[in-house]
C-alpha cells in the first residue's frame, strides 16, 4: 500500500496540486510566477468567447470521435470474440500492433494518407477513373482531406481505437453466449437480441471504452496540431501553447483545470444517470 | 398410435473429425416425457441443440408436428429450451424475463402480464415477480427459466441437464416437480441428462446414447431389466458381467461355458452363439455363509473383499478364486444384518438363472 500511495502522491497528486496552485497566480517576470490567489486566469478563460468556443468544439469533436470509435469497435470486438480460438490472439495482436509504433510516426503516416496527393486521394482517383466517371463529370478533383476537422476526427478515431476495442472485447468475451441463444429460442430476431440482450449485458465494457477514449481525446493536442492545421485546434493545443510558446503557466493551468471540471461533470452525469436507471429497474 | 410430435429421421451431425450424432432415427409421441441419456460426449446435447435450432444436421430430417424444421431458424421453431446455465437475463426482473418471449413476438401488453403472472404462479414464484435474478437462488432461477419457456406454449419443451447445478435434496424434489408439471401442462418434454436416476425416475421413455449412436429406446423398467447390449446394461445401474462362449441351445435355454462360473444354463428367447456376456444386477444376487439349498440357482464361492455401508443398503464385493469380482447389494433390513458377515469371510453368492441376462458382446 505505502509504495503505491507514495508513488501516487509524489508523481500525480503533488504535480496536480502545484498546477492547481499556479492557476491562482500571475506572472511577475519572464521566469517567475507568483501565487497571489487571483481568479483572473479563470475569469479570462470564461469571459473570452474564443476559449469557450474552443472548449465547445473540443467537446463535440471528442464526442463525435468517441461515438465513431464505438460504432467501429463494436463489430470488430464482436468478430474477434466469435472468431475461432486459434485466431483470437492474432486478431487482437493486429488491433494492438499500432501501439508498437510511436504516435508521432503514426500521425505523420496519416498525413501521407490524407494529403492532396496522398494514398486516399490516389485510391479515390483510381476508383473514379475505373468507373469512367471522368467522362461524365470531368477530371478527378482531389478531396481536401487534411488540415480540417475531418482529419482530426479520423486521426483521433484511429489513434484511440484499441482503447475501445479492448474493453469491449473483454466484456463480449465474458458474455455467456447462452443468453443470446435463449433470446433467439424465445422468438427474438437477431437484431432484437442484439439491442435487448447483447448491448445491455456488455454495457460495462461500452462505458469503460467510452470513458477511456473520451477523456484523453478531449485533452489531445498532437493529433489536432499535426492534422488539424490552424483552424482546427482543440483545447489541448491552447493549453500546450500557454505552457510553451506563450509562457503563461497560470493561464494554462486555469484552462487545464477547467477542462478537468468538464470531465468530472461528464463522469458525474454518467453516474447519476446510471444510478437513476438501476433505481427504476429494481 | 397418433402422429408423433417429433420425428428424427436419419439425422447425422459431423463435427471436424467427430461424428457427434450418427444416424439417429426415432419418434417422440405427444405428451411424452422423453429422456436422452448418455455419458458426456455421447451426442445427446448436440441432438437436443439440433431440435432447438442451434446446430444444423449434416444430413437427415427433424420433423416437428408434421413440418420439416431442419432448416427453420431457432427463433421460428415451436420449441423452447431450458438451458443448463438457465440463461435467465440478469438485467431484467423475473416478470420481464418471463414476458420477454411474448414481448418480442408482439403479444399485447395486457396479455403478456396475465400470461407471465400465470406462468410464475405455476412454478410457485408469484411472490418474486419483481426480483432481479441475482436475488434468487439457483433453484428459483431454474423455475424462472421454466416459466419463461412454458409461457410460450411450445409444442415441445427441451431441457438441457436441468438439474445438474442443484444440490442433491433440491434435485430430488425438482425431479418430482418436473414430472408433475409435465402431466399438468400436457407438453412434450425432452430432457438431456447424464444422470441415470434422473432419467429413470422422470421419463416415460429413455434413449440411451453412446458415441453418437442411439443404443436403445425403451421405458425405464425395460431398459433396466432387458438392456440390449453391454453398454446399456453397464451404464444404467450397476451390473456384474461374465464373459463366456455359447456351447449349445435347447428350447429356450442356452448353455454357456464361462471362465468363472463353469458351465451354466440361462433362459434366452433369441438364438445366440459365439462369445457372449452374462449380466446380473447386484441387488438380485444373494449372499450367505451357508450353501444355497435350491439346486436351480447359479453362483460361486468367494471371499468378501470390500464392504461399503450406505445406511439403507450395503454394497459388497466378493472375490472368487478365479479372479472374478462380484458386486452384491443387500438391504440392511434389520440392525443385525451388517453384523452377520465381515470382510474376509468366505461366502456363497448365487442368483436365479431368470435374473441373468445374455448379452451379445
Amino acid at each position: 500500500m505505502i509504495p503505491g500511495t507514495a508513488w501516487l502522491v509524489l508523481f500525480f497528486l503533488a504535480p496536480l496540486a502545484i498546477i492547481w496552485a499556479i492557476s491562482f497566480g500571475e506572472n511577475t517576470s519572464l521566469v517567475k510566477t507568483e501565487i497571489t490567489g487571483t481568479l483572473d486566469n479563470y475569469w479570462r478563460a470564461l469571459s473570452d468567447v474564443v476559449y469557450l468556443k474552443i472548449i465547445w468544439k473540443s467537446l463535440w469533436i471528442s464526442l463525435l470521435s468517441t461515438a465513431l470509435c464505438l460504432a467501429i469497435a463494436y463489430p470488430i470486438s464482436f468478430l474477434i470474440s466469435f472468431a475461432k480460438d486459434k485466431w483470437k490472439p492474432l486478431l487482437l495482436m493486429i488491433v494492438i500492433l499500432p501501439f508498437w509504433i510511436n504516435l508521432l510516426i503514426r500521425t505523420y503516416a496519416l498525413i501521407a494518407v490524407f494529403r492532396t496527393r496522398g494514398f486516399a486521394n490516389f485510391g479515390l482517383e483510381w476508383i473514379y477513373n475505373t468507373l469512367q466517371l471522368d467522362h461524365l463529370f470531368g477530371a478527378f478533383e482531389p478531396l481536401p482531406l487534411l488540415y480540417n476537422n475531418f482529419a482530426v476526427i479520423a486521426g483521433l478515431v484511429y489513434v484511440f481505437m484499441p482503447f475501445m476495442v479492448l474493453p469491449l472485447y473483454a466484456s463480449i468475451e465474458r458474455l455467456d453466449k447462452s443468453y443470446l441463444e435463449a433470446s433467439l429460442d424465445l422468438g427474438a430476431s437477431q437484431s432484437r437480441t442484439f439491442w435487448s440482450v447483447t448491448v445491455p449485458l456488455t454495457m460495462p465494457g461500452i462505458v469503460s471504452g467510452l470513458i477511456l477514449v473520451f477523456i484523453p481525446m478531449l485533452g489531445s493536442f498532437l493529433t489536432p496540431d499535426l492534422l488539424g492545421g490552424t483552424n482546427a485546434q482543440m483545447i489541448g493545443n491552447v493549453i500546450e501553447r500557454q505552457f510553451k510558446a506563450a509562457n503563461d503557466w497560470p493561464f494554462g493551468a486555469a484552462l487545464s483545470f477547467l477542462l478537468m471540471y468538464v470531465t468530472f461533470g461528464a463522469l458525474a452525469i454518467r453516474s447519476v444517470l446510471s444510478g437513476r436507471k438501476s433505481g427504476m429497474e429494481v | 398410435m397418433s402422429e408423433p410430435i417429433i420425428s428424427i429421421r436419419n439425422v447425422n451431425k459431423e463435427f471436424p473429425g467427430v461424428m457427434a450424432v450418427d444416424n439417429a432415427s426415432f419418434d417422440i409421441e405427444a405428451n411424452e416425457f422423453f429422456a436422452l441419456l448418455g455419458p458426456s460426449g455421447c451426442g445427446k446435447t448436440t441432438l437436443l441443440r439440433m431440435i432447438a435450432g442451434f446446430e444444423t444436421p449434416t444430413s437427415g430430417e427433424i420433423i416437428i408436428d408434421g413440418q420439416d424444421i431442419s432448416h427453420v431458424p431457432a427463433n421460428q421453431r415451436p420449441v423452447n429450451m431450458v438451458f443448463q446455465s438457465y440463461a435467465v437475463f440478469p438485467h431484467m426482473s423475473v416478470i420481464d424475463n418471463v414476458g420477454y418471449g411474448l414481448k418480442v413476438t408482439g403479444v399485447p401488453a395486457n396479455e403478456i402480464s396475465t400470461r407471465a403472472s400465470e406462468a410464475l404462479e405455476r412454478v410457485k414464484l408469484g411472490n418474486l415477480a419483481n426480483r432481479k435474478p441475482d436475488q434468487l437462488s439457483g433453484g428459483q432461477r431454474q423455475r424462472v427459466a421454466l416459466a419463461r419457456a412454458l409461457v410460450k406454449r411450445p409444442k415441445v419443451l427441451l431441457l438441457d441437464e436441468p438439474l445438474s447445478a442443484l444440490d442433491a435434496k433440491l434435485r430430488e424434489q425438482m425431479q418430482l416437480e418436473l414430472a408433475h408439471l409435465q402431466e399438468d401442462v400436457g407438453i412434450t418434454f425432452i430432457i438431456v441428462t447424464h444422470d441415470q436416476d434422473e432419467a429413470l425416475s422422470m421419463a416415460d421413455r429413455i434413449a440411451v446414447m453412446h458415441e453418437g449412436r442411439v443404443d436403445q429406446i425403451a421405458a425405464p423398467d425395460v431398459l433396466y431389466e432387458q438392456p440390449h447390449n453391454r453398454f446399456v446394461a453397464d451404464f444404467i445401474g450397476k451390473v456384474n458381467l461374465f464373459e463366456g462362449t455359447v456351447t449349445g441351445a435347447r428350447g429356450k435355454t442356452v448353455s454357456i461355458d464361462t471362465a468363472g462360473l463353469g458351465k451354466v444354463q440361462v433362459p434366452h428367447a433369441e438364438a445366440a452363439d459365439g462369445s457372449v456376456s452374462l449380466a446380473v444386477r447386484p441387488e438380485k444376487v444373494r449372499i450367505s455363509k451357508t450353501a444355497p439349498r435350491s439346486k436351480s440357482v447359479m453362483g460361486t464361492k468367494g471371499r468378501i473383499a470390500d464392504w461399503a455401508y450406505y445406511g439403507d443398503v450395503s454394497h459388497m464385493f466378493v472375490e472368487t478364486e478365479k479372479g472374478l469380482r462380484i458386486g452384491v447389494i443387500i438391504q440392511n433390513e434389520t440392525r443385525k444384518t451388517v453384523d452377520a458377515m465381515d470382510v474376509g469371510d468366505i461366502v456363497h453368492v448365487y442368483w436365479s438363472p431368470e435374473d441373468t441376462l445374455l448379452l451379445n458382446s
